[in-house]
């Protein structure tokens, strides 16, 4: 082959390999190191299928290092969308019979819309083996999705906070710690950047497929108004998004297309990022010593900040109960808690003392956990909660409701009643009660 | 068709069978694979939970903040795309076809973007068209420019869209050339021929031969590339993120991320009327007489 052709045709073998990588969907098959030689004698092999680990190279490690010491029967373990997988159980529920999926590990929210036409097991009994692992019971609760029966067993926990580049230190306002910052002070700091450098260094996670809602559920609305859905359209709600418009003035105007914010904060195109841990570790890990991780900011009510829990949940369909049950177990181990937390990133829901030699990044992201959580006005949010398969539904009218009065520039007051309609609908339509913030409600919650 | 394929194709009556026979498993493919879940989607549509008919969703997509931008950016997307796109295949086609020498290196290196999906293209070109992305950095070092440029910003569409046409029109003009390419092959050499004979220069062979005969091509070319338009969102998805929604990107949005089918089927729905509606006019003004069908 003449080489200027060798040049051409290996960027296109690249290309291809890429673009194979970035479709959805693992191949199912080829357990990996999970499998063991005697598999026959612990039953039939299944398939763990879970929302969490859809990186390569999260779920390799899931595959190769978390599972490594698993001696059950052989386990495939797959990841992909919320959508996929919800589809696929879904469809093997309605086959009816044994299913292929055994186990499936889902985030707190992703539960609702199986629970509700009732595909899963009633997860109490197993749940009542592990009263003395040390799991917070607010965990446990929120395993029970709204209802009284379990529904699944918490597996991991994950938050939010802000990462923060060394740089913009220089540029906190006076009397500010960064350690304890509001949200006033952010949007001064905010300021300050863009006056001495000319740039808008912020960086919030508002493009497709972000956690922008999250953002907004666990942050912004308790944090001023106190609640999210009884003050959905209230006095502090308005002057609320008067302050978020006045961040955004401060915020990097690319972040309509970033969903993660790990990249950009890499890449430098924004010095502070707010968002989940799981989407800020890269950068952690890469630059420890160029950043920070700090608490998420307090406004007028309080500094809150959101609780995702991760739990692993049994399907009625289920080919392997025995199984199932003993990856749960091995899941739960002290040991694999933190080699999850090691390779993956996420906390352990068990009691363990957490080992010294994390990774640096790791210990960043373990501090800012416990900074904000020991934070004296912390507040926790759970996930919202009881919404079933209309999270989404509530989802979707919170990111327009900031499209609309941050990104397009309408009227406070009137976006807040059109969309407040949509929230309540959707809230109805599950017949959610109050949760969180917004206390306890006989009914559906009310927005006020 | 061979005299043994005509003998054993002649069924009970003289009629013959086989050519239903070999239609049969296109038949079947298309009703499991397209027709059913096409009416299954236009149920999804016009049915509520409990299988009553409703207009409940057709509502909720025409009240829907993102509904009107997301129609107009498919159009804008549609008229800007696939013009320039039939415009630039076909002038790589003639010049494929003029068969200088290296021709054939011309049409791999052409083909190359179609070996990439529509999300890797996106993503591609996000590294080119990002703050910190080639395009700035080959600007900054050629000392073009003192600070990076943002070219994806909500506050600047243009650039957006722009960005979006370059990216779309790199991946997909590919498909239209290799369709024009196909369809230059079956022009009779004879008009050339005929053409060369008379001293016809380049320009008027292209404009009175090529053009003309080409017209089936153009239209199959243009149609499938519209229809694939209006389905395009991957790399409207990676490029622009929330700030230019389309309609395509809104349905997989309600269907994945707010888990609402019936929302997802009505978009899909307007889309299915578009490509119909567009086809027809295609159909009609490229209208191709039947002599030249048969051709």
């Amino acid at each position: 082959m003449p080489k200027p052709i060798r040049t051409l045709i290996y960027p296109l073998i690249l290309a291809v390999i890429l673009g194979a990588c970035s479709t959805q969907g693992t191949p199912a098959g080829g357990g990996g190191g999970a499998a063991s030689p005697g598999a026959s004698a612990v039953g039939k092999a299944f398939v763990f299928a879970s929302t969490q680990f859809t990186p390569t190279t999260e779920q390799e490690a899931m595959r190769t290092k978390i599972l490594a010491a698993y001696k059950g029967a052989g386990v495939d373990f797959i990841t992909d969308a919320e959508a996929v997988i919800l589809d696929r159980i879904t469809a093997e529920a309605k086959a009816g019979g044994q299913g292929q999926v055994g186990i499936i590990g889902l985030e707190n929210g992703q539960f609702g819309s199986l629970v509700g036409p009732g595909y899963l097991q009633d997860a109490g009994t197993v749940m009542g083996k592990y009263k003395d692992a040390g799991i917070p019971a607010d965990f446990v609760t929120l395993g029970k999705a709204g209802g009284t029966t379990q529904v699944y067993i918490p597996w991991m926990q994950a938050t939010y906070f802000l990462a923060v580049n060394k740089k913009a230190l220089p540029f906190l306002p006076s009397g500010a710690d960064v350690n304890a910052l509001t949200y006033d002070q952010l949007i001064s700091w905010g300021k300050n950047i863009q006056e001495k450098t000319g740039k808008r260094m912020i960086g919030l996670p508002a493009g497709n497929n972000s956690l922008l809602h999250r953002l907004l559920q666990g942050y912004f609305y308790p944090s001023y108004t106190g609640g999210l859905i009884t003050t959905y359209k209230s006095a502090e709600a308005e002057t609320m998004w008067g302050q978020i418009r006045e961040l955004w003035k401060v915020t990097n105007p690319q972040s309509t297309t970033y969903a993660f914010m790990q990249e950009p904060l890499q890449s430098e195109e924004v010095w502070i990022g707010f968002d989940h841990a799981a989407r800020l570790i890269n950068v952690l890990k890469a630059k420890p010593d160029d950043f920070l991780a700090v608490p998420a900011p307090a406004g007028p009510k309080g500094r809150y900040y959101m609780s995702v829990v991760v739990g692993l949940a049994i399907p009625k369909t289920t080919p392997n109960q025995a199984g199932a049950e003993a990856l749960i177990d091995y899941l739960l181990k002290p040991e694999t808690q933190i080699a999850t937390l090691r390779e993956n990133s996420f906390f352990p829901v068990v009691k363990v003392d957490l080992p010294t030699d994390l990774n640096p990044g790791l210990k960043l992201e373990a501090a800012a956990v416990a900074k904000q959580a020991g934070s004296k006005d912390a507040k926790v949010v759970p996930l919202p909660v009881g919404l079933g398969a209309k999270g989404g539904d509530l989802n979707k009218a919170m990111i327009d409701t900031f499209s609309r009065i941050v990104v397009k520039n309408e009227d406070i007051k009137t976006v807040l009643a059109e969309q407040a309609v949509l929230v309540q609908k959707a809230i109805t339509d599950a017949n959610a009660k109050c949760w969180g913030p917004d206390g306890t409600s006989t009914g559906p919650c009310q927005v006020k | 068709m061979s005299d043994v394929a005509r003998e054993a194709g002649r069924g009970r009556g003289g009629r013959e069978v086989l050519p239903f026979a070999l239609l049969l498993p296109s038949v079947v493919f298309l009703i499991l694979l397209i027709v059913i879940p096409m009416v299954q989607a236009l149920l999804l549509a016009v049915q509520g939970d409990n299988g009553d008919l409703t207009t409940e969703h057709f509502q909720r997509m025409l009240g829907d903040t993102a509904f009107r931008d997301a129609l107009r950016n498919t159009l804008l997307l549609l008229v800007l795309i696939v013009p320039l796109q039939i415009g630039i295949a076909l002038a790589m086609a003639l010049l494929v076809h003029s068969r200088f020498r290296g021709h054939a290196w011309f049409l791999y290196i052409y083909a190359i973007p179609l070996a990439v999906s529509d999300l890797a293209a996106g993503i591609l070109w996000l590294s080119v068209f990002t703050e910190r992305g080639y395009l700035n950095s080959i600007l900054q070092g050629l000392g073009l420019i003192k600070d990076p440029i943002i070219y994806l910003s909500y506050e600047s569409f243009g650039t957006i869209l722009g960005a979006i046409v370059i990216a779309e029109s790199w991946r997909a003009t590919a498909l239209v050339l290799v369709i024009l390419v196909a369809g230059l092959q079956l022009i009779p050499r004879d008009y050339f021929e005929a053409a060369d004979l008379f001293g016809a220069s380049r320009l008027r062979r292209t404009i009175h031969i090529v053009l003309p005969l080409l017209r089936p091509s153009l239209q199959s070319a243009l149609i499938i590339r519209t229809i694939f338009a209006f389905g395009t969102f991957a790399a409207v998805f990676a490029l622009a993120g929330r700030n230019m929604p389309v309609l395509a990107g809104e349905a997989y949005s309600w269907y994945a991320n707010n888990r609402n089918a019936h929302v997802a089927a009505s978009y899909a729905l307007v889309l299915l009327g578009l490509a119909i509606v567009m086809t027809v006019v295609y159909l009609r003004v490229l209208g191709i007489r039947e002599a030249e069908r048969t051709r």
